[in-house]
Parts: structure tokens; sequence; C-alpha cells
């Protein structure tokens, strides 16, 4: 048995008072989970602290909470390890960010989170004819998806999500992890329709910042930002849908931009992913950054031949992985997740014999 | 120590102080360039969400090229390069059958390229393969009373698993350590971990402007003198943009943020125009005034 000092974030908006902090020391094993500490606190010496949880073993999603400002679920995180990471030997409680806060560690799941995943449709519409048997699913499409299926609703990527710090209307990072769910799913009937729903909403898939703190934030490795890029991947290039936001514009100029030059040019991408220099879109956009172009050739940050021209232009061996690559029947995707790493898929004795040499 | 450098786009592109800057500091820490010329674009995380295939058999041929020196590792001196560069590599170390198959594409330039090749960012090299302890010996002119604010750059600190930081090697605070031990005061502030907003600027310029202007307000109000980054991509929207960022966030910002070789050079002995910092679009005025009085100080 081991002493923890628990500091939690309290807040009851029915006092009308602001939130403060508040410590509590408990005794329990080390390897007992925060959630403990916290009930303990709650059953020994505040009976009005406010936490949800309920399966206590990572399953139902409730307690997820920041601990040490990192987002994770109360019940799966050790005390001794909380402790490690603690700056002051104190373990910081508080709750989930981009979400109000009903009460203490309670936050309003419902405002955001619920609502977001609401947005993108979460149940698969069936492929007509429905067969009179099952459906029968290639296996890796199936592995592929129950990476996103394995997600339990805790909201740690929303909380942590920098793209729904600025922007509340972001669809989130959760919401269109299940979004892929279903667009990788090959029993699903319109893909196509939630990838334009997706691409043209102006906080949708592209306004993701591609920051990788879902990734980081998720105690169930659904690795949000991926399945993000995913969704993006077929939508551009599989179903070609260039949307109002720039996504396809962005992503197709890029491609095309180190394609010719090797080495990116910057004062082509810019134009080139609003439609080119010309374009509508383009020329308030060239105008706004006008002073900034300005004060740049001042400056000679920017010369006016860099501006213009480039001088570095892609060798033919380097076009020539462009060519190969893009010209294959079928993309070449090695998922990890699907495949494992070589190393977890040696046989024993493989693993064995290596650790002799 | 020699390494095969990998400088990525920006640093010749739109941040040329950037390459300037590192080539003026590297031989003041005895590290031999081998500039890597002949290779390609990265693909900053675009490529790959275009054909994962595409950016693992560019970054493969990089690593391949890297590969043929004599250098101790590979080094690039760009978050962004950095963390896709260690995507790709993720991929092609972790499957044999893959990593032929991707061989098998630049085997027609002589190229092949052999797992677990060493890639790291300049700061990873000061902290892990200098040390700090000498480069600490090596400052000129310590960073005294400059109050700087470490900004990473996502790419370089997630996700932690593939970007290697464990208990031995807390990488998310090596700028922090680096600003210590050239003698600057280290500022804290919300901003320092967070996303520069650089990769949506052009789907949804609003909110890109709105995450550089709040984290350069931040440190504005956290009364830094500066910024540091070892990602030039970072610097585009956080120095490039400021302008429009402030008019986002309706604030004035005027803060100046440095490349990590110039921060570095700065403490080095290197004056402020051999660094380029001239260059930068809010001119460093603080750091430039500062450096200025430190010789004013060494001289009096």
């Amino acid at each position: 048995m081991a002493t923890f000092t628990l500091r939690l974030r309290r807040y009851d908006p029915e006092s009308g008072g602001p939130p403060y902090w508040d410590e509590h020391t408990v005794e329990l094993d080390s390897h007992r989970s925060v959630l403990e500490g916290i009930l303990q606190a709650k059953g020994r010496f505040d009976g009005s602290i406010g936490i949800r949880c309920s399966c206590r073993a990572a399953i139902c999603g409730s307690c997820g909470v920041r601990i040490n400002g990192q987002p994770g679920l109360a019940c799966h995180t050790h005390l001794d390890d909380a402790l490690a990471s603690a700056a002051d030997g104190v373990i910081e409680v508080e709750p989930m960010g981009n979400m109000p806060v009903i009460k203490d560690l309670i936050v309003d799941m419902d405002a955001v989170h619920w609502k977001k995943i609401q947005e993108i449709t979460p149940w698969l519409i069936n492929r007509e004819p429905i067969p009179e048997r099952e459906y029968l699913v290639p296996r890796d499409a199936m592995v592929d998806v129950t990476q996103s299926m394995a997600c339990i609703q805790c909201g740690a990527c929303v909380s942590d999500c920098l793209a729904m710090e600025v922007d509340s209307q972001f669809v989130g990072p959760a919401a269109l992890a299940k979004a892929y769910r279903f667009v990788g799913d090959p029993r699903d009937a319109e893909p196509f329709e939630r990838l334009r729903h997706l691409a043209e909403n102006p906080d949708g898939m592209y306004s993701c910042t591609h920051c990788f703190k879902c990734v980081d934030a998720c105690p169930k490795g659904v690795n949000p930002m991926g399945q993000i890029m995913r969704l993006r991947r077929i939508a551009n290039d599989d179903y070609d849908i260039e949307d109002r936001n720039n996504g396809y514009r962005h992503e197709h100029a890029f491609v095309k931009n180190i394609r010719r030059n090797g080495l990116l040019h910057e004062a082509d991408l810019l134009p080139d992913s609003y439609g080119g220099k010309f374009h509508p879109r383009a020329v308030p956009e060239l105008l706004s950054s006008l002073p900034v172009v300005i004060r740049g050739l001042l400056r000679r940050k920017i010369t006016p031949a860099k501006a213009l021209l480039h001088p570095h232009k892609a060798s033919k061996e380097v076009r020539a992985i462009f060519d190969h690559v893009e010209s294959e029947p079928k993309r070449y995707e090695l998922n990890l997740y699907v495949s494992g790493d070589d190393k977890d898929n040696e046989p024993a004795g493989a693993v064995a014999e290596g650790a002799k040499q | 120590m020699k390494v095969a450098y990998w400088p990525g786009c920006v640093s010749r592109g739109f941040t040329p102080e950037l390459h300037g800057a590192m080539a003026a500091v590297a031989p003041l820490l005895d590290i031999e360039l081998l500039e890597l010329d002949r290779a390609s674009c990265c693909g900053a995380g675009v490529i790959a969400e275009h054909n994962q295939e595409l950016a693992d058999t560019l970054n493969a041929r990089t690593f391949a090229l890297a590969q043929q020196t004599d250098g101790a590792l590979m080094m690039n001196i760009c978050s962004t390069c950095q963390g896709a560069q260690s995507e790709c590599q993720e991929r092609l170390d972790a499957n044999a059958v893959y990593r032929e198959h991707i061989n098998a594409t630049i085997s027609s330039e002589g190229l092949h390229y052999e797992q677990g090749v060493t890639n790291k960012n300049l700061l990873w090299l000061l902290v892990e393969d200098i040390g700090l302890d000498a480069v600490r010996q090596k400052v000129k002119r310590p960073l005294t009373n400059l109050r700087v604010g470490p900004f990473y750059g996502c790419y370089i600190i997630r996700p932690a698993a593939r970007i290697g930081i464990d208990a031995d090697h807390p990488r998310h605070t090596y700028l922090e350590q680096l600003i210590e031990a050239l003698g600057g005061t280290v500022i804290d502030y919300a901003g320092s971990h967070k996303c520069c907003g650089f990769p949506i600027i052009t789907m949804n310029k609003t909110a890109s402007l709105k995450q550089a202007g709040r984290h350069l307000g931040d440190a504005v109000d956290a009364d830094a003198d500066c910024l540091v980054t070892p990602c030039p991509l970072c610097h585009l929207n956080l120095d490039l943009q400021q302008p429009l960022a402030a008019a986002v966030v309706g604030r004035e910002l005027a803060m100046p943020v440095l490349h990590l070789p110039q921060l570095l050079g700065l403490a080095l002995g290197l004056e402020p125009k051999e660094l380029g910092l001239g260059r930068h679009i809010v001119k460093p005025r603080s750091v430039i005034d500062w450096s200025q009085s430190v010789v004013a100080a060494a001289a009096a």
C-alpha cells in the first residue's frame, strides 16, 4: 500500500463560483488505477466530487479525463505511472478539453462528441440487394475497419484535437474515424456520398491539421488521423471529388509540383491549390498575400527569380518513380495494422535463432 | 562528425536564411555536411496522403543516397521532413517483402535501401550525438537574459512511439534543454508543442491563422523575446504569415521567430547578419538589440 496525492479540478456551475483545485491523499496499491484513487477520495473525504465511470476496465469509455495534462481513461492509468509523469509529485486530474464542463471531471459529451458522431450517419447503409445469407467480406478489409471499430467513444481524441481548439465546428477525429469505419466497409452502399459530404463541408475532413494529437491520445490504438488520411486518399484518388475547400486541388498540385521540380516550389503551390494563378479563386488569395510578398522581396527572403522560376527540376530518375508507381493498376498500401511487423510475425524459433547471433 | 545532410525543400525555397545559417554553424560544431543534392522532397505527408507507395519510394531513395555516403548518419533540419520520413521508414523497416518491392523500383538507379537508416533532426543530433556539455563549451555569447519560447512542430514530437520518445530519449524536451545549455531563459507558454496550422492554410485559412496567431499571442503574453523552431514550415506560418495571423486574432504580435541554427549561431558567436536574421518578415529587432547590448557590455 502506498499514498498518492491527487489534485482534482473542481467546478460546480450551480455555485456561481470559478473552478478551483482540490487535493486529497489516498492509500492504494500502486498498480491500482487513478479512477480508484478518485473514487476513494469521493468515498472517504468528499462525496460531491463529480466523476463519470462504469466498467472500470477500459471498455465503456466513460471515465475520459486529462491526467497531468494528457488525455486518457482514469480506469486505464495506473497510479504509479501517473505519479511518474507528474511534475511535482502530485497527480493532476482535469476534465477533458474542447467540451463544456458539466461538473468537476464530467464533460458534456452530448454537446460536442455525440453531436459530431451523428453528423456522419453512424450506421451501415446496406448494399442492395441484401443477400439471403451473410455478406462475405475479404479478411483484410474486415481487419482494416476493426481498427476504427475499436473506438470506445471516450472522447480523448476530441479532448486534445488542436483543430477543434480553434474551430469548434470541425467534425473532429472521433467522428472521422467512425466515418472511415463505413467508407472502408465493402458492405456499405454510399461511400461516395459520405465522402462528398465530408469533403464539401468547410469544417470536414480537410480541416484536420495533421498534428497527430489524436493518435497519441487514443487509449485503444484507433489512429484517427490515419483513418482521416485514408478518407482523403479515397475521396481524391478513387472518387475524384473536387471539393470547394481545395483539399483535392492542394493534394494534386503538391504531387504535380514535386513530379516537375523534385523539390517543392512554394510560389506555384499556393495559386495551384486554388486552381491556378489566374483562377478567380486564386486572385483574391494572391492579392491578400501581396504585402507579405513585397516585404519578402525587400528583405531578400524571396527573389523575383525564385518567385517566378524554380531553379530545381526533378531528375529523370525521380520522374520515373512517379510514372512507375502512378501507373500501377492498384495502389499498393502496406497497412501495418493488418500485416503487423516482421518482428511480431516471426515464429518463436526464428526469434530465438536471431537472439543467438 | 560527418553527416549525410538533407536540407529539405523550404530551407532552399522560402526560408533561405535557414540553409545559410546551418552552413555557417556546422564548422563551429565540427559537423561536416555531405549534402544530398540528388534527393527529392519528403512529401510532407501530402504525397503519402495521395499514395503511400510513392512517398515510401521517394524516401527510400533519399535514405539509399544517404547510405551511399560515408556519413555517420543522416541529418535533417526540418521537423516535417523528420516526421514524414520517419513514417515511411516505419513501413519500410517493418516488412521485408514491401522493402524489396520498393527497392526493385529504385534499383534501376543502382540504389538499394538497407533497413534501419539513422535519420536525425539537428536538434536530436545536438543532444544525443554531440552532447549538450560539448555544445555548452563552444558557446561564445551565452544567451543571457534572452527569453526564448520553444516551438517544436508536430511532426518531430508525435506520434511519440514512432518519433522514438521514451524515458531515455525525452525528445519533446530537447529544445528547452538546448536553450538552457546556450544560456538562455526558457519561456513556458501554451503553444510550444501545438500545431502552427500550416498544413491547412489553403483548406481552412481562418483556423490555420488562428492557430498561429494564438500561439504567437501566448508567447507575447509570456513576455518572450523570440520563439525558436526546428521546422521551416512552422516558420512560414509563424513568421511569413504573421501579419495575416495578427489580423485574424485581432492583436499586434511582432514576435520574432528564429530557426534553430540561427539561435545556435548567435550563441556560438556569429553575427545576426551572418545568420540571415534580416531576412525574416518579422524583423527580430529584440534579438538583434540583445546581441548588440551583449557586445556593448563585453566592451565596457
